[in-house]
């Protein structure tokens, strides 16, 4: 764990990724900018009904036909980046700040703080996490920011955990002791010594998890529990899909190529980034 | 190792009473009482008062709090809001289901994964190598429902091999394997690819130990060297893996049962999430937590008897 020390992270400077990466790297670039430019991609109106051409095959103005209420898929497939990479992006970006915080405050901070927030972390990551996501979803009703909200709280004790570990070794360190001798406050080692060093592997963890939170976003709205309907998501596309099996399996196997796509991507990317940085950096099946 | 094992368990327990006591305040934060949420806005105030009484939520907070805890350490879970069952007998009913499927699902990756680690070791550094790398990574990546709904209309709705829907006539063993088929596949994907790269690493970390090297010096062949003497090393943090993913392996039941239908612990919480039907939710985290929790202190403790230095660093 104390790779961070020789070497250390730079985000300025491009990581050499591997074939695999680089492949990774495309697939996310493409589904970033089909998230962004969504409304000028799109053929036709992912909301407009059209109940008469509804569950077509693939034509030439639905390149992948409609689903049961005559709505383009592919406009929804589309938009459905926007509502996936938008979810995945904040959930984990918010999870990665308040694990920074918490991991700090824990390795840093006095002993009994880090006592209850180990036991808090622990006591959260022992609960199988789709059992705790779907108590909360029955607690406050489901749609997107109770999907954020959760997705947040089954994250933030890997990070925070894996910060505070970081944040133990560091304290240690020469260079630590250095500052600490020649009188650097707390707050002056903990913001310019040891948060930039604690921050790498951190940034390769947090885009690992992309993936995974994509496949819970998606498998979420699919028991409609995440996104509500009609806003396209992946996940309820695919639940249309499979309630029109029989009738048009095209709106099934269409709205599984985005999702697996950008799973594989990310996680591709992910193993790069890992690779060139930080190989020693161990990750848990979730 | 007793100290261990005591304090171990010690933190097993105080953690599940963590978890009951932010359960049970999770049900307070809720705006609206839980009773009128679960009935909906077309309750007569009659039935809601009835369900009020039968869950206990006209008592006060303490009673509420005390009679919570002391059922659910006696196994009374609450009962079911619309059919009133008990919630325990519910979660027994379905409980072998899951695990027959996760057994089966954790079953094939196991052979699969462990030999096609076995396979790039043998191959390393060549194509075969880099090619189950990439293999192994995208059969991480991929959702298992994903692959879940493609077998479902592949196998059940076009070619017709497999049922599509449930776990099987009871009593009719053939029925039921056939039922499982699908929905382990689907799950097990995953944990090839897991699998496959945790056997790879651990062994080419140990390849290079003392005993492989005399093994080679004595002229054994690459292959039995592998399979007798380097796997029964490597196989270790594999079994310190499959208890930490029984979690995982839960998650994606949820999902996979739900698109196969098939009764199970995942169907029946989902479904009750969706009434809002707040024992079931409950009473079915309560149980699958507490059985984590007691998976993962087992096998922490099975690592702790095979390996003796887990014992001198407790959770550092």
């Amino acid at each position: 764990m104390s790779s961070a020390v020789d070497a250390p992270f730079c985000p300025l400077r491009l990581p050499r990724l591997g074939p695999m990466g680089i492949v990774g790297a495309v697939l996310v670039a493409t589904f970033l900018l089909m998230a962004l430019f969504a409304p000028w991609l799109a053929p036709h109106d992912p909301l407009k009904l059209d109940v008469m051409n509804k569950l077509q095959g693939p034509t030439l103005s639905h390149w992948a036909g409609t689903d049961q209420l005559g709505r383009d898929t592919l406009s929804r497939l589309i938009w459905g980046a926007r509502t996936a990479l938008a979810i995945a992006l904040t959930s984990t970006g918010l999870a990665g700040v308040i694990g920074l915080i918490l991991g700090l405050v824990a390795g840093y901070g006095p002993r009994w703080l880090d006592g209850v927030l180990v036991l808090v972390l622990d006591s959260l990551s022992s609960l199988p996490m789709i059992m705790f996501a779907l108590a909360v979803i029955t607690v406050l009703g489901p749609g997107t920011a109770t999907l954020i909200l959760v997705i947040v709280l089954i994250s933030i004790p890997g990070y925070a955990r894996l910060i505070r570990a970081q944040t133990l070794t560091m304290k240690a360190a020469d260079f630590i002791q250095a500052e600490r001798t020649m009188g650097a406050g707390s707050v002056r080692i903990l913001l310019r010594h040891l948060l930039p060093n604690v921050v790498g592997p951190l940034v390769i963890v947090l885009s690992m998890d992309v993936p995974a939170v994509i496949m819970l976003e998606a498998g979420l709205s699919y028991l409609n529990l995440g996104v509500k309907p009609p806003t396209p998501s992946w996940g309820n596309i695919l639940y249309d899909g499979y309630t029109s099996l029989r009738q048009q399996p095209v709106l099934v196997v269409a709205a599984g190529v985005p999702l697996v796509l950008s799973t594989i991507g990310f996680t591709f990317l992910g193993e790069g980034l890992r690779d060139a940085l930080d190989p020693r950096l161990k990750v848990r099946p979730r | 190792m007793l100290t261990y094992a005591v304090k171990r368990i010690g933190l097993a327990v105080v953690i599940l009473f963590t978890v009951m006591l932010a359960m049970y305040a999770m049900v307070f934060l809720v705006p609206g009482d839980p009773a009128s949420l679960a009935l909906g806005p077309r309750a007569t105030p009659a039935l809601k008062a009835e369900l009020i009484a039968r869950m206990g939520l006209d008592q006060p907070v303490h009673v509420q709090a005390w009679n919570f805890f002391a059922n659910a350490l006696q196994g009374n879970l609450g009962y079911d809001v619309w059919s009133k069952k008990p919630v325990l007998g519910q979660i027994l009913e379905v409980f072998p289901n899951t695990l027959i499927l996760g057994a089966a699902a954790l079953g094939w990756a196991l052979v699969l994964g462990v030999a096609l680690g076995c396979l790039a070791v043998v191959w390393r550094g060549t194509l075969v190598d880099t090619m189950l790398g990439i293999l192994s990574v995208s059969m991480i990546a991929i959702p298992s429902f994903v692959i879940a709904l493609y077998s479902l209309l592949i196998f059940a709705v076009w070619l017709n091999w497999l049922p599509a829907l449930g776990a099987g006539m009871p009593g009719d063993w053939g029925s039921q394997i056939r039922a499982t088929i699908l929905p382990a596949f689907a799950i097990g994907i995953t944990w090839v690819g897991y699998l496959a790269r945790l056997v790879r690493a651990s062994m080419l970390e140990v390849m290079g130990a003392n005993h492989i090297r005399t093994a080679r010096a004595f002229g054994l062949g690459e292959v039995r060297i592998i399979i007798r003497y380097a796997l029964r090393l490597a196989i270790i943090p594999t079994v310190a893996i499959l208890a930490v993913g029984f979690g995982a392996i839960l998650s994606s039941a949820v999902f996979v049962e739900t698109v196969f239908s098939r009764p199970g612990i995942g169907t029946l919480i989902t479904s009750a999430v969706a009434k809002r039907n707040y024992p079931v939710v409950m009473g079915t985290t309560l149980f699958m937590t507490a059985f984590y929790l007691f998976v993962v202190t087992a096998a922490d403790l099975v690592i702790a008897r095979l390996d003796p230095r887990v014992r001198d660093v407790f959770r550092g």
